[in-house]
């Protein structure tokens, strides 16, 4: 190692060789030259909705802020809109390593636990690999209900005319409550998805292995 | 001009602007005879376009007067115009160029009285100043053109017009027959100074320039702040020809970009640090510059000169790359992005956005006839398998003028290198 890697190592503290390991894209982040044009070109209105826009998360990783960074809630208000990707003069892939961030957050069990991006992901999963489709009314009354019973009765009352269309026009049954409509093949689905988390753990561990 | 035969013994540099120049009068003024070759019609390239050039803001008609006069009094050097080289073949010591020479319809009887001027009607746009305005289709390509002698434009060959600048001309200097032809130059070693263009800031699609007649270059802005140039010194907008006090520059336009040229140019940062000059000088009451950056790169020595404009209460500097312009109701450009220190957001509108554009060889390596290696830019590197076709100037590195000079003159001494040892092996 010559004087000058040697002097960059330095700087390369815990956070960021963590992220680099664990986080999919995590070894870009150390590309970023604090441009802002990640920020400047992101459709969500970040100063309230996100806390952190891009480029400020990818220096809070340089400068070791652990907690601040996986407790965040910003990574999760990401569109996918792809705008930072194109516009990056240092071609980062700014959206894949937001989402990366989310992930590792959510596997080491950091994220926000009710930041509403993170429990819609968690419930349209269950609802959607329980029967093999996704039940609409359940995964919306689930959202409704996220924050107890007295809001989520106002979340409904609040909805309530668009439900009646819903109804109306034929888009929304209410029998769906009970049980619902169902894969044919449920047997083959819980199979297939045991076989897909098996591939998913030995990626990675493989790639923990290195 | 003396006419010299160019044998293996002569340098050919390519590129009159002031690399070529540079090199040229080095090699002959050590006794080696020169071919310069300049594509346009006059010497001087790109710094003649000045309004002013850093760091001391003088005129660059001084620095290129020096030359001129070093040039007039010097015998070894003869000098081509309006001509290309399209090939060059052979190899160290021994090369052979040919160059493409478009007919100038105007002979050495010229005295630029400007007859032919007045007499004709026809208007062509005018790429001394970027295409800003239109000048005469017989015109002095600048006022101090070298060779001070007018040119016709194609496009009046076969019309009344050009008929009529024949009978205006008192010293029967136009030559209506002239036709385009191509010689032979020999060469024992050959300095490629082709300089520089701007990069096309079209291709930056999120800053609209072409779709935003307020948004402009940075070489436009310095012919805009030039007394000869379109507006007669008058920093004026496009758009609408409003008088533009508050102006934006935006930094990195193209350089420093994956998407665009990977390279830092190097010249962009000292040229809006001048221009902010500019705009006080015009608008000492009210102007007021922004500058949009991600960091200032004040190269060399000019550090000083950077604080300097940062103590300036009519510049400001944001630290950002700006996203995206549009343009509102007024004409008015404005500019989105988010300023990195305090990361808030900001839609400002300005009167007039000059991109800093970045700096693209003129002709990127593989363009040039025969091989050469050239960097990821398109830059000429030094490597031995070039034989001795020598990059200079901005043909070899994004340069500012004072360091285009230096390395031009390095380029010469290799030349003469050359040939030196050609003249020993035949004598």
């Amino acid at each position: 190692m010559s004087a000058n890697t040697a002097l960059a190592e330095k700087y390369r503290n815990n956070f960021l060789k963590e992220i680099e390991e664990q986080v999919e894209m995590g070894d870009w982040v150390k590309m970023c030259m604090q441009c802002g044009v990640c920020s400047g070109s992101c459709p969500t209105n970040f100063q309230s909705a996100w806390e952190h826009p891009p480029q400020e998360l990818f220096m809070m990783i340089r400068a070791g802020k652990r907690e601040e960074v996986l407790t965040s809630t910003s990574m999760w208000n990401c569109t996918s809109c792809y705008n930072c990707i194109v516009r990056c003069p240092r071609k980062l892939p700014i959206t894949h390593i937001m989402h990366g961030i989310a992930e590792y957050a959510h596997r080491i069990g950091m994220a926000p636990k009710m930041q509403a991006t993170r429990f819609f992901s968690g419930l349209f999963w269950k609802n959607a690999t329980k029967t093999g489709r996704v039940n609409e009314l359940k995964l919306s009354m689930g959202l409704y209900f996220k924050d107890g019973f007295a809001q989520g009765v106002k979340n409904g009352m609040a909805m309530q005319s668009v439900a009646l269309g819903l109804v109306k026009a034929g888009r929304l049954n209410v029998m769906e409550l009970f049980g619902g409509h169902k894969c044919k093949d449920q047997k083959g689905i819980q199979a297939m998805l045991k076989k897909a988390y098996e591939i998913e753990r030995n990626r990675k561990a493989a790639k923990m292995a290195g | 001009m003396t006419e010299h035969v160019a044998t293996n013994e002569t340098i050919l540099v390519v590129g009159g602007g002031i690399s070529g120049m540079t090199a040229a009068l080095e090699a002959a003024e050590t006794g080696k005879n020169v071919v310069l070759v300049e594509k346009n019609p006059a010497l001087g390239g790109r710094t003649s376009q000045l309004y002013r050039y850093f760091p001391k803001l003088c005129h660059p008609t001084c620095g290129l007067e020096i030359n001129l006069r070093r040039l007039k009094n010097n015998p070894r050097v003869r000098v081509l115009t309006l001509a290309e080289v399209t090939g060059i073949e052979g190899r160290t010591g021994n090369y052979t160029a040919s160059v493409k020479i478009k007919p100038r319809y105007v002979n050495e009887n010229c005295t630029a009285c400007g007859d032919c001027e007045r007499a004709v009607e026809m208007k062509v746009d005018d790429p001394f100043n970027y295409n800003l305005g239109q000048h005469k289709a017989a015109f002095l390509p600048s006022a101090m053109a070298y060779p001070q002698r007018y040119v016709l434009d194609p496009a009046i060959i076969g019309s009344a017009d050009a008929d009529k600048a024949k009978a205006a001309c008192k010293y029967g200097a136009i030559d209506l027959d002239m036709q385009e032809e191509t010689i032979q130059v020999k060469a024992g070693a050959v300095v490629w100074a082709t300089g520089w263009q701007p990069y096309d800031a079209k291709k930056i699609q999120p800053y609209g320039y072409g779709r935003f007649k307020n948004v402009i270059t940075s070489v436009e802005f310095e012919r805009l702040a030039d007394i000869h140039g379109p507006t007669g010194g008058k920093i004026l907008r496009p758009g609408d020809g409003k008088e533009a006090k508050n102006i934006a520059f935006i930094q990195c336009a193209g350089s420093r970009d994956e998407n665009h040229l990977r390279h830092c140019s190097r010249i962009c940062c000292m040229a809006s640090l001048k221009q902010t000059h500019y705009v006080r000088e015009k608008y000492p009451e009210d102007g007021k510059s922004t500058i949009y950056y991600i960091d200032i790169r004040a190269i060399d020595r000019f550090e000083d000169f950077y604080q300097k404009v940062q103590a300036d209460p009519s510049v400001s500097f944001i630290k950002s790359k700006v996203a995206k312009i549009t343009e509102d109701e007024h004409g008015n450009p404005v500019c989105w992005g988010v300023n990195t220190e305090g990361y808030k957001r900001y839609t400002t509108p300005h009167d007039l956005v000059v991109l800093a554009v970045g700096m693209e060889p003129s002709v990127k390596g593989i363009n040039i006839p025969g091989h050469i290696v050239a960097d990821s830019s398109g830059f000429i590197e030094a490597d031995p398998t070039n034989g001795a076709v020598f990059g200079a100037g901005c043909a070899s590195n994004a340069l500012d003028v004072n360091r285009a000079v230096q390395s031009a003159t390095a380029a010469a001494l290799r030349a003469i290198q050359v040939v030196n040892r050609v003249a020993k092996a035949e004598a």
